[in-house]
């Protein structure tokens, strides 16, 4: 090895084809009119060269390597072959016939003819990233890139130096929302070619606020995607966001995902990710509790199996006092499927009264399945509450038995045991239609695992 | 018609089970009374078909059918059931449901459809009901918090709404204060048809004074030591197994 440096970068030359990208949208992206606009991709592409892709040399990304990608010869999105994908039905947790506010994206650009928001109250802004850059430049340019960190996380990086679609929410002071809002996201390879994209959420909460957001990721397979996502989130002054996310690419997919939020105070952010989806995914979450009596709940239930890689890190970071989160996370874990769970709690000096919970537990359901569970609590403050849990599991033989026992064929008892096991985790989510969907999307998920018996 | 032949099983390598003859024909019910650590469950398990039970010789024969070659669940489903000495506790699925997947379960094996929800709630009631258990236990997760006499109100709730033909109530009795031996007993009774035959493991011939067997059978040292008529109950009462080479309890 060249150097013993504590922090190695990451892969530069797996950086290549992206940079080679880079410098063929430039020309392409909107807003380029916008000085800061054009100065957070630029930074963006110098962070990215340098930094390269993350390999498992490096901490954070110890457990999850990146190497499958380098296998596939991704080419960027075209506008053209978004706006001619046909699609069929869209994800919802709507009853069926209902329909409220919705925006869709394939490959992160916004398609407006298969959205709507009608409906919403006055001074709400949904719109897509590249309209946004020129009907609210102000707005969008003065939060862009100010929570996700591109200097630190590659992946933020390469998405920051291509910013140029995805869903822009604002929703104004003391405006509530009763219905949620849906953000359907298709991952779709036009003409068997595996495609790669960007997608850049902005959501701001102002104070008082509150609103339920519920993302769909979705693909109908044929060829490799590489969706690489990066959302910023503003939690206003005594505002309630509900992020909900449900990730069910097809087998072929990769999925990262790295959520920033700022939570103010008295703010209440709650994030909770359904997984069954992609060959490899990486969700991190990263939410600071910038204000006093700042809560948030991050949690999540993932469903894996066959080759499938799931990865879940999480950064809770109480920067100020009386703040709570919690965290719970679930996890069924089947055949050569693995699984990583690394959750993060800091508390900044002076975060005294912080109150912080974190469980990941994990289901293994064969032999070969594995989980990675790294819980790090990093407390400066002497006056707190924090407690951290990682288990991992087999199912219960003597309650399979019984249940097998009263006529229950075995792989629908697995099945009632592994749901009540995911139903700790899915109950976390206060609002009881993305509960009954998300619930309903785990027992599709088990009713359809190993070939389909009951 | 259920034969139990030169039956042999080992538990963990130890021979438990060492050569069990039983014939049980349609309505009737057997007794089992014997000491502790004898193999009563032990043979319980081995019929209902648990896993680390080996069976090393002998056969079973459920109806003309080898019960030992079925899955525990075909085993229900060909209309056998246990009543678990020890009901087991299975956090986060509600009894109700459990209750509803077995029941469609056997009826889907019976070629009959399932029930609806109004159907289904109909006679959990009633049979919740005769055996006075509160709709609140129906609710929580199965057995969950529940206390012993009521673990074994819910095992006999489930042979009730499952109908099997043979039943074999492992120490159903054990926890069960006076008013509800009576209720359970009732509920056993009410069961009791020319085709369905039963199986009450026991310590207490109190129990069969509410489930009056056709045959009572000693099993100690994993055999059949003995069989008789209700009277062999009231003689054991008395003298204790010590004819059967077991000490006396302290
Ligand atoms: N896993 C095991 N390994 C070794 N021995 C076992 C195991 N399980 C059961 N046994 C033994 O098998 C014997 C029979 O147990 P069983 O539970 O069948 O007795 P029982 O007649 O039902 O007793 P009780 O009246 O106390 O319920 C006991 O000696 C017990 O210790
Ligand atoms: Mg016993």
């Amino acid at each position: 090895m060249a150097t013993t440096h504590s922090t190695p970068t990451g892969d530069t030359a797996a950086a290549r084809p992206y940079l080679d990208q880079i410098d063929r949208l430039k020309g392409e992206l909107p807003g380029a009119a916008l000085s800061r606009v054009r100065e957070l991709r630029r930074d963006g592409r110098e962070r990215f060269a340098a930094l390269g892709v993350p390999t498992v040399r490096q901490e954070a990304w110890k457990y999850t390597s990146l190497r499958p990608l380098e296998k596939v010869a991704f080419e960027p999105a075209t506008a053209a072959a978004a706006a001619g994908t046909h699609i069929d039905v869209l994800p919802t947790v709507r009853p069926a016939g209902q329909t409220g506010p919705r925006l869709v994206f394939v490959n992160g650009r916004l398609r407006a003819d298969l959205s709507s928001t009608d409906g919403l109250p006055d001074g709400v802004v949904l719109t897509g990233l590249a309209d946004a850059l020129s009907s609210h430049a102000d707005f969008v340019g003065e939060r862009l890139g100010r929570l996700a960190n591109a200097d630190e996380h590659p992946l933020v990086a390469l998405n920051t130096a291509v910013l140029a679609d995805g869903p822009v929410l604002h929703i104004p002071r003391g405006v509530v929302l009763d219905d949620p809002i849906e953000l359907v996201f298709v991952s779709a390879a036009a003409d068997g070619r595996a495609t790669v994209f960007h997608p850049r959420t902005l959501i701001v909460a102002d104070p008082l606020s509150k609103a339920v957001v519920i993302e769909h990721h979705v693909g109908p397979g044929g060829a490799p995607t590489f969706a690489n996502h990066t959302a910023e989130v503003f939690v206003g002054e005594g505002a309630t966001l509900r992020h909900y996310k449900v990730q069910r690419e097809q087998t072929d997919a990769f999925h990262v995902s790295h959520a920033a939020a700022t939570v103010c105070r008295d703010a209440c952010y709650d994030n909770f990710i359904l997984t069954s989806g992609a060959r490899l995914s990486r969700n991190e979450v990263h939410a600071v509790l910038d204000g006093t009596g700042a809560s948030c709940h991050v949690s999540g239930a993932y469903l894996v199996t066959g080759e499938q890689h799931c990865d879940t890190t999480t950064l809770i970071d109480h920067a100020r006092p009386y703040g709570t989160s919690r965290e719970v996370y679930k996890g069924a874990i089947d055949e050569r499927a693995r699984a990583v769970f690394q959750g993060k709690i800091i508390v900044r000096p002076g975060a005294q009264k912080t109150d912080g919970h974190q469980l990941n537990r994990a289901l293994l359901l064969s032999d070969t399945a594995e989980i990675d569970s790294k819980p790090e609590l990093e407390i400066y403050a002497d006056d707190v509450k924090c407690s951290h849990g990682a288990t991992a599991g087999e199912l219960d033989d003597e309650a399979l038995f019984y249940l097998r026992s009263r006529g229950i064929p075995k792989e629908e008892a697995r099945g009632l045991l592994i749901a009540s096991f995911l139903a700790e985790a899915i109950d976390e989510i206060p609002e009881e239609p993305v509960r009954d969907a998300f619930a309903a999307i785990a027992t599709g998920w088990l009713a359809a695992r190993r070939g389909g018996a009951r | 018609m259920i034969e139990i032949r030169n039956l042999h099983a080992t538990v963990d390598g130890k021979e438990i089970l060492k050569g069990i003859d039983l014939t049980i024909g349609p309505g009737e019910v057997h007794a089992i009374m014997g000491p502790n650590g004898s193999g009563k469950s032990t043979l319980s398990y081995v019929l209902a078909g648990r896993d680390g039970y080996e069976v090393t010789k002998g056969s079973v024969s459920f109806y003309g059918e080898d019960l030992l070659a079925m899955e525990p669940e075909e085993r229900a489903a060909a209309g056998l059931f246990l009543a678990f000495q020890y009901p087991v506790e299975i956090p986060g699925v509600a009894n109700m449901t459990f209750l509803k997947s077995a029941l469609n379960a056997m009826r889907k094996h019976r070629g009959e459809g399932d029930l609806d929800a109004m159907q289904f709630l109909k006679l959990v009631r009633e049979k919740t009901r005769s055996l006075n258990m509160t709709d609140e236990m129906l609710k929580r997760a199965v057995n969950v918090g529940f206390s012993g006499g009521e673990k074994k109100r819910n095992e006999t709730l489930q042979m009730a709404v499952l109908e099997p033909k043979f039943a074999i109530l492992d120490e159903t009795d054990s926890g069960l204060d006076i008013d509800a031996l009576k209720i359970v007993a009732d509920g056993v009774n009410a069961l009791r048809s020319p085709e369905r035959s039963m199986l009450v493991i026991t310590h207490y011939q109190r129990l069969l004074n509410y489930i009056v067997p056709d045959h009572v059978h000693v099993l100690a040292h994993g055999r059949i030591q003995r069989s008789g008529g209700k009277e062999l109950a009231l003689e054991l009462e008395q003298k204790g197994y010590k004819d059967f080479g077991v000490e006396e309890a302290a």
